[in-house]
């Protein structure tokens, strides 16, 4: 089998997504904050939809009960997040932009890493690292797209996991509710549902059908 | 009154911090914002609610 170059992978793109829309794809670059279960299906999304650069940033290492939703093999065990999504990513999409940073954020660190990127994917799992990037970027970064989430734990129906615009630049996907500290943990479709969402608004924004 | 995610009640004259308190939020776990402008944590303290504020308090559960 023949390897396909840029072109003809960018030519499939345009065909299923057209020109325009393709276009508004490429040119995008979304920050990606957080590699767990939504974070590693968020940025899988995005490279499929051709977005043309990414920035993944992530401090921990893969390990063996991350496999039941987060995108991640067996043989990565013990390999940095961004190292093996980096990876993975390449296979789907060999000319991504992919940029990585393996680093805690922190109210320091966040407006000068993220500064240039005018979308900001929050993929955490601990509510006060949660509320601690959305504050920072809300306060710090005000021209920047958030989309945040809270709430895709256990097995309750799918449906109550929605998008929510709460201001213009900031978005909120989740069912606000159900957390891994009610009981039942994380299932990776019900996670799945609510990167899903993420991954959707953000292409939303990128295209500018982003009203509602 | 004012406007709390939606639902309208007293509240105006107490302070944010006194507000995540009687709603039993977890000030570390929210994001506050006051008429579309979000509320540095800082601030909750020291910042009292009016008559026709809209406060969203988005509050984050764990999981990702």
């Amino acid at each position: 089998m023949r390897y396909p170059t840029k072109q003809e992978m960018y030519a499939a793109l345009e065909e299923r997504h057209g020109k325009q829309l393709q276009e508004k794809f490429s040119q995008a670059s979304v920050a990606i904050c957080g590699l767990g279960g939504l974070g590693s299906n968020v940025a899988i999304h995005l490279v499929r939809a051709g977005v043309g650069k990414l920035f993944l940033l992530d401090f921990d290492q893969v390990d063996i009960t991350n496999l039941n939703r987060q995108q991640y093999f067996p043989d990565q065990l013990g390999e940095y997040k961004t190292d093996a999504l980096k990876h993975t990513l390449s296979r789907i999409a060999p000319y991504c932009q992919i940029m990585t940073k393996c680093v805690k954020l922190n109210e320091q660190n966040i407006p000068e890493l993220l500064a240039e990127f005018p979308i900001i994917c929050e993929a955490f799992d601990k509510p006060e690292q949660k509320a601690m990037l959305v504050n920072t970027v809300l306060e710090k970064l005000p021209e920047t797209f958030l989309i945040a989430s809270s709430g895709m734990a256990g097995l309750d129906t799918p449906n109550t996991i929605r998008t929510r615009k709460i201001t213009p630049k900031f978005y909120l996907c989740g069912d606000e509710e159900n957390g891994i500290e009610s009981g039942i943990g994380l299932i990776s479709a019900r996670v799945a549902v609510c990167a899903a969402h993420q991954a959707t608004t953000i292409l939303r924004i990128i295209s500018g059908e982003n009203s509602a | 009154m004012i406007k709390v995610n939606g639902t309208e009640q007293d509240g105006a004259g107490k302070t944010v911090s006194e507000l995540l308190l009687s709603e039993n939020y977890l000030p570390e776990r929210v994001a506050v914002e006051i008429n579309e402008q979000i509320l540095p944590k800082a601030e909750y303290s020291h910042t009292y609610l009016h008559d026709g504020d809209k406060i969203e308090i988005v509050s984050f559960v764990g999981g990702g």
